[in-house]
């Protein structure tokens, strides 16, 4: 008789609690009054906080289940909060957002919640085809997100390319995959980087990393994989976007940075020179293509290509030096461009959309409250201290520069410099000029979309001015024993 | 016995196939089915290497990507689909509300 092996359910837990809200919610669409589904949404909200508090409570585990499949460490459950806060906070944004724009919340806050499980997934893995299933996991709960506004062109035009593109990337991962299977005989990461550090490395499997690297690079939104990007952002649903430009790059870069500080590691040499020429790349197009835009989600959408190359700054500084830098700089970006897109939310409704950056010319004198956190949200997206987009991009930089990467953190600090001159330009519109544009009403600002953006200002306010406590969480959370 | 290299370069030509079809060719559905021809050839791989290295893994792995892959065309499809209802064509160089 085959007795199965043992389970070790508790690293499943968040998952399963995501899980099994997610299916709650779809099946108590169908039985409840069309006036009453607001409710679907605090129920969602209430998963992820329950997913985010189990997670809390786990801190401190460092085990292995389902055979080495997946992995209960501080990594794990550092993302997991990370994916609840920013699945709480995206329910937050969609409350009203929804109903101005006609979305049925039954399938969409299920498959909000569908999507975390996949990152969730992801940022537990151990082996490269849970990897690979929690990215599709998402990956295909997003693309119907980004088509969701079914009376929008644009939107069904964003899924259709991002679904396409995004196909066609995970080919070359699930590739790259095979063939580190041919060269390793097996896809768990443990015994990669055992293969990787005693039986030296054959062609086959650098094929196998550079595929690997194709693969997130376009998850994250790195350049040359970035073109995507700004289409989708910009025809999504704007809390479907924020939901991307900011939980799905944490995901994306949760396994991309466990199996390439972790598993490669022994490897750095030979994937670092690639890694500087895509992190190089992604901020330099990201910032100087975010300059000509005028409309703010494409902005937004840049910005945020531009961030994927600082992070990948961290990535190429190694584990040791940049690891916590990476996780740190995840919750700060995180953190402020979620807030970005709130007030970005706040300000548009059905039939206009207010998503011209000329639109908000004199918003922050008639609208104090919205106008300063939009303030320190772009203050902290270009780096001024003290707020916490200019801590994680110090810890980045200064981690790129003591292992040695010079170069990489002056091109870095120069990009931040050409990154001013478009977000400091809606401040300079909000509150320099009272005429010349439309004069556009905040009135999608509804309490739950205020308390989310008010959230994210305090957050990004308090990090950067007390960064100790999330920074050695940070590294705590990076290194975990053995 | 057919050896190991065959099939592996067999997987890489398919691959290679599918790759170019996705970039060459507009219609949209046939750039999805140029993506399921790259992810068949990689399937192709994963069973030979399986049966190269005398492990079930990979012959394991190629359910998982087979169901993925269904997962891919029941949504795919039904994106397809949409676009069409409001556009009225799948052609990928007329997509092009989203343009700076």
């Amino acid at each position: 008789m085959i007795t199965p092996p043992p389970v070790n359910w508790l690293s499943l837990l968040p998952g399963l609690i995501l899980t099994v809200t997610g299916l709650l919610i779809l099946f108590w669409d169908l039985w409840m009054k069309p006036e009453e589904r607001r409710l679907l949404a605090w129920l969602g909200f209430i998963g992820f906080v329950a997913a985010g508090i189990v997670s809390v409570l786990l801190w401190g585990r460092n085990e292995s289940a389902f055979n080495g499949m997946l992995a209960l460490d501080a990594y794990a459950l550092f993302f997991n909060v990370i994916f609840c806060v920013v699945g709480a906070m995206t329910i937050l944004m969609s409350v009203h957002y929804l109903e101005t724009v006609e979305i049925q919340p039954g399938e969409y806050y299920a498959l909000l919640l569908f999507a975390t499980v996949g990152m969730v997934v992801m940022a537990a893995a151990t082996d490269l085809i849970v990897i690979f299933l929690g990215l599709e996991t998402m990956s295909i709960a997003v693309y119907v997100l980004a088509g969701m506004w079914i009376r929008r062109l644009q939107s069904s035009e964003a899924a259709l390319k991002y679904f396409l593109l995004g196909a066609f990337a995970s080919g070359f991962f699930l590739y790259g995959i095979a063939l580190l299977y041919g060269a390793t005989g097996s896809v768990q990461l443990d015994k990669i980087a055992t293969a990787a550090t005693t039986g030296g490395v054959s062609s086959l499997f650098l094929v196998g990393i550079a595929l690997l690297i194709v693969g997130f690079g376009f998850k994250v939104a790195a350049a040359p994989f970035h073109v995507w990007t700004p289409d989708v952002y910009e025809g999504a649903p704007t809390t479907v976007t924020a939901f991307m430009a900011v939980g799905v790059k944490a995901a994306a870069f949760a396994a991309f940075a466990r199996v390439f500080l972790h598993t490669f590691g022994s490897l750095h040499a030979e994937w670092e020179g690639i890694l500087w020429v895509l992190a190089v790349l992604t901020m330099t197009v990201g910032n100087i293509t975010a300059l000509v835009q005028r409309n703010i989600k494409r902005m937004l959408a840049y910005s945020s290509i531009a961030h994927a190359g600082y992070l990948l700054i961290a990535m190429v500084a190694g584990r040791d030096l940049g690891g916590a830098a990476l996780l740190y700089y995840l919750v700060a970006y995180g953190v402020m461009t979620l807030g970005a897109f709130g007030v970005v939310l706040a300000v548009g409704r059905q039939g206009e959309p207010n998503e011209e950056v000329s639109d908000y010319i004199g918003l922050g004198l008639r609208y104090p409250v919205l106008g300063a956190a939009m303030t320190v949200f772009m203050l902290s997206l270009t780096g001024v201290p003290p707020l916490v987009g200019f801590t994680g991009k110090f810890y980045i930089f200064s981690a790129a520069v003591q292992a040695g990467y010079i170069w990489l953190a002056v091109l870095g600090v120069l990009n931040s410099v050409i990154s001013a001159y478009y977000y400091i330009r809606v401040v300079v519109n909000m509150y320099m000029y009272e005429e010349g544009g439309k004069t556009i009403e905040a009135l999608s600002a509804r309490p739950a979309l205020v308390t989310a953006i008010l959230l994210a200002a305090v957050a990004t306010v308090f990090m950067g001015v007390f960064p100790s406590a999330s920074i050695s969480l940070a590294k705590e959370s990076f290194l975990p024993p053995g | 016995m057919v050896p190991i290299s065959y099939h592996l370069v067999l997987s890489g030509v398919l691959f290679t196939i599918g790759v170019m079809g996705v970039l060459l060719r507009r219609n949209t559905i046939i750039i999805f089915m140029a993506i399921e021809l790259m992810l068949n050839a990689v399937n192709l791989s994963f069973v030979a290497l399986a049966r190269h290295l005398g492990s079930l893994d990979g012959q394991l792995i190629v359910f998982f990507v087979m169901a993925v892959a269904a997962a891919e065309a029941a949504v795919g499809l039904a994106i397809i689909l949409l676009v069409f209802r409001g556009r009225e064509t799948v052609n990928a160089d007329e997509l092009n509300l989203l343009r700076w």
